[in-house]
């Protein structure tokens, strides 16, 4: 009783929010409350028993998302002027929200539709899981029965940081981006930045390599290697890379072409794309996954930085 | 689980969620900034502090009892260094509203 009180509680204040962040006046109290609304939703995740989904939420919804969305509000702030001749006109707005309502309300009927029980396929993923060597039936999902998919994934987020970049003026292209700076050096921030990381890469690895058996993978851990070094670089400890760095392109690349790679060989090794050798599934599985990790924790930082600001230096 | 233990996670999370509640009205009813900055971390370090001491017997193995401390600091870490952020950027903009 308590705990179903407890839920419909969580439930209203997401949805409170979510109507908060829609109908807010100004951008800045907008964002926030998104941001809030990300790491409720994610706790409605967890009450769901999807930690994989609620880990993914946090890191996304709540934190990725959040900083670009603060970063685009503040750009946008500078440049009012500007900014109001891109608002939509009052009647856009209305067919924006029309839409938007219809879509949800589609959403919804589905979904209060269903058969109950719901289909799914959740006993086959069980069933199979011995085949992977994995303990962890989403991750098994997402890297060995719908490896294809995960592939394309990784790589929009490359063609993501491509898009990005390609809005750098002609003078700054290899140059490098900019991230929001510590005005003060050897201040809180600094101190932050050299105390937390030790502990973030640790944890961030940690939930990439338990993926396998626990919630967790290279997206949840990879988002928390991102973090730690956006905060390196946000206190100032470490320059932000130009972008025709070498080893930058690498690490963003990295990821989809390893898996790209591995799929091909799935051909001699198994007889088909993306087929993982009988036996041998979960070292190729954490091999691929590794390369993974190291793209998304180059690839986030690099799409919160935006497109390069400064020429390259000589 | 004996009586005891839950008892004594029940008075120490109750006492947090007063913590937690007098920072969230100092959040909302203190005139300015710095007031509110002041109210909210005391909300994080000493609120979340008994929460997390409440949990602690109830806690399946000490590992998870430790994990749980781990939080208590690096919400105890991130807060502090939030907090001195938007008090620095409060003083330097002259905003105190």
């Amino acid at each position: 009783m308590i705990v179903q009180t407890l839920d419909i509680g969580l439930a209203a204040l997401v949805l409170t929010l979510a109507g908060y962040t829609v109908l807010a006046r100004a951008t800045f109290p907008a964002v926030v409350s998104y941001v809030a609304y990300g790491l409720l939703l994610s706790l409605i995740w967890v009450r769901l028993f999807s930690v994989d989904v609620a880990l993914t939420e946090a890191a996304i919804g709540g934190g990725l998302t959040g900083v670009l969305l603060i970063g685009a509000a503040g750009k946008r702030r500078g440049t009012a002027v500007a900014a109001t001749e891109l608002d939509p006109t009052q009647p856009l707005r209305w067919a924006i929200m029309a839409l938007c309502a219809l879509a949800a309300l589609a959403l919804a009927t589905v979904v209060v539709s269903l058969p109950d029980p719901a289909p799914t396929l959740a006993p086959q993923a069980m069933e199979n899981i011995a085949t992977t060597g994995l303990g962890n039936p989403v991750t098994a999902v997402l890297i060995a029965y719908r490896a294809f998919d995960t592939m394309l994934e990784k790589c929009v987020l490359v063609i993501a940081v491509v898009g990005v970049w390609s809005l750098a003026c002609d003078r700054c292209w290899g140059g490098a981006p900019d991230v929001p700076r510590a005005v003060a050096r050897g201040g809180t921030l600094t101190f932050f930045a050299q105390v937390l990381p030790p502990l973030g890469i640790l944890i961030g690895i940690r939930i990439f390599w338990i993926g396998a058996d626990e919630p967790g993978g290279a997206f949840q851990g990879g988002a928390i290697l991102a973090a730690m070094w956006v905060i390196i670089m946000m206190a100032g400890l470490t320059d932000v890379p130009a972008i025709s760095k070498r080893w930058l392109r690498i690490a963003l690349a990295a990821g989809p072409i390893v898996f790209l790679g591995v799929g091909i060989l799935g051909f001699a090794a198994a007889g088909g794309f993306l087929a993982y050798p009988h036996g041998f599934a979960k070292p190729v599985i954490i091999f691929v996954e590794i390369f993974m990790t190291l793209s998304i924790a180059a690839t986030l930082p690099m799409l919160v930085g935006g497109a390069p600001i400064r020429a390259p230096r000589p | 689980m004996s009586f005891a233990p839950n008892l004594f996670s029940i008075v120490a999370i109750g006492a947090g969620l007063i913590f937690f509640l007098a920072g969230t009205c100092g959040l909302l009813r203190f005139p300015d900034t710095l007031s509110r900055l002041h109210a909210l971390t005391k909300a994080d370090n000493l609120g979340l502090g008994l929460v997390v001491i409440g949990l602690l017997p109830l806690a399946d193995n000490v590992l998870a009892a430790l994990k749980l401390v781990v939080v208590w600091v690096l919400v105890q870490l991130s807060g502090a260094t939030v907090g001195q952020l938007i008090a620095q950027s409060t003083r330097r903009n002259g905003r105190t509203e």
